[in-house]
């Protein structure tokens, strides 16, 4: 989709997926790959966008907000995942819908050496916790993969978490 | 010598006699036998695992039926592990939210090691501090009592740690099935939505 295809449009695009998947509520921990998404979901008032402390409070309040007949969305920098983990024996004994959407770091091009091992750890932690895990690398096709999540998650209740590359994302320069 | 604790059993089977058609979530683990004890209920959303996310489950509920009264009825070892909890829903201010903590000071589950709240962490100041509309720790049944209708109706945000004593409470479970509880208070809620 041309729409899709911009490095800067993504986040964009990945808004409009989520209004077309009936996403109402939305978590957050704040993050600079997100910034856009989360300035464009305060901004709908179809939406009710929330800041957390911890990633892992996005884990169970989707869990009650699809319990109360809510769809919604838990946005995270891959740094959060871990924290998540034990969380996820709610969504699996529960088969309760969870889409996550997470910005990577620690790989393409990273110069903090501190988020090297969550980076290389967050998929295969995702998976054995039991959540389908989509990385996407290239920034035009990150909109047709959250979509592609958004059904996994909604019309087959499972946990689905889409990887924003680094490549995608962007990296700090270090230098200014 | 002070006065005798309350006991958990009572108090939140008081609290639940006057739920209406409240929707309760319980944590993992005494107060999910709590609520089994005073009865089962379609409307009750029981935790046996995600230990330190009861509030937050309640923030999301409350969040997606502002109509309804979301009472989280949880534990001091199980607040004590989401804390962070307390900072989210001051911040997000859900007006039909009320979080009772069931409070023994005691990890029930493991042992009854004792938790933060034997040792002086006051869990209402951490919530009126983190914003919440109300907040207090209730001692004796007459607080219990008129924090009733507040819990099940007043403006919140509000908290309420209750103190309790620690005498073992015969066993009471509920359903354990996740799948079978969470679609039965899905069907409860939201009835031919609940298939969605």
């Amino acid at each position: 989709m041309n729409r899709d295809s911009s490095m800067e449009d993504w986040p964009d695009a990945v808004f409009g997926v989520l209004g077309e998947a009936g996403v109402r509520q939305v978590y957050y921990v704040p993050d600079n790959g997100h910034r856009r998404l989360i300035e464009r979901c305060h901004a709908d008032n179809a939406m009710l966008a929330t800041r957390l402390t911890g990633e892992e409070e996005g884990v169970a309040a989707l869990t009650g907000a699809w319990l109360g007949g809510d769809r919604g969305v838990l946005l995270m920098q891959s740094s959060g995942v871990g924290k998540c983990i034990n969380m996820m024996g709610i969504v699996q004994e529960c088969r309760v819908p969870l889409l996550m959407l997470v910005t990577m770091r620690g790989q393409w091009g990273e110069f903090n050496p501190w988020q090297v091992p969550m980076g290389r750890a967050t998929a295969p932690v995702l998976e054995a916790a039991g959540v389908m895990v989509h990385a996407v690398d290239d920034a035009a096709r990150v909109a047709e993969t959250v979509r592609a999540a958004a059904r996994l998650a909604f019309d087959a209740y499972r946990p689905v978490a889409v990887l924003i590359g680094q490549r995608v994302v962007g990296f700090k320069d270090w230098t200014r | 010598m002070s006065a005798a604790r309350l006991d958990r059993r009572d108090v939140v089977a008081r609290i639940l006699a006057e739920r209406g058609d409240t929707l309760v979530v319980t944590g993992l683990g005494s107060t999910t036998w709590d609520a089994a004890a005073a009865g089962d209920h379609r409307n009750n959303f029981y935790l046996w695992g995600g230990m330190g996310g009861a509030a937050m489950v309640g923030l999301g509920l409350a969040n997606a039926q502002p109509g309804r009264r979301v009472l989280v009825i949880t534990g001091d070892g199980e607040m004590l592990m989401g804390l962070g909890a307390l900072a989210t829903i001051g911040t997000a201010a859900p007006a039909n939210l009320a979080v009772a903590v069931v409070d023994n000071e005691r990890y029930g589950e493991t042992g009854m090691q004792e938790t933060h709240t034997a040792h002086g962490v006051d869990l209402a100041a951490v919530a009126a501090g983190a914003g919440f509309a109300a907040a207090a720790t209730l001692r004796t049944m007459d607080e219990v009592e008129a924090w009733i209708p507040r819990l099940l109706g007043g403006p919140g945000p509000l908290f309420a740690a209750v103190k309790v004593g620690i005498e073992p409470a015969p066993m009471a479970l509920p359903l354990r099935d996740g799948a079978a509880i969470r679609a039965r208070f899905r069907d409860a809620v939201l009835g031919g939505r609940a298939e969605e």
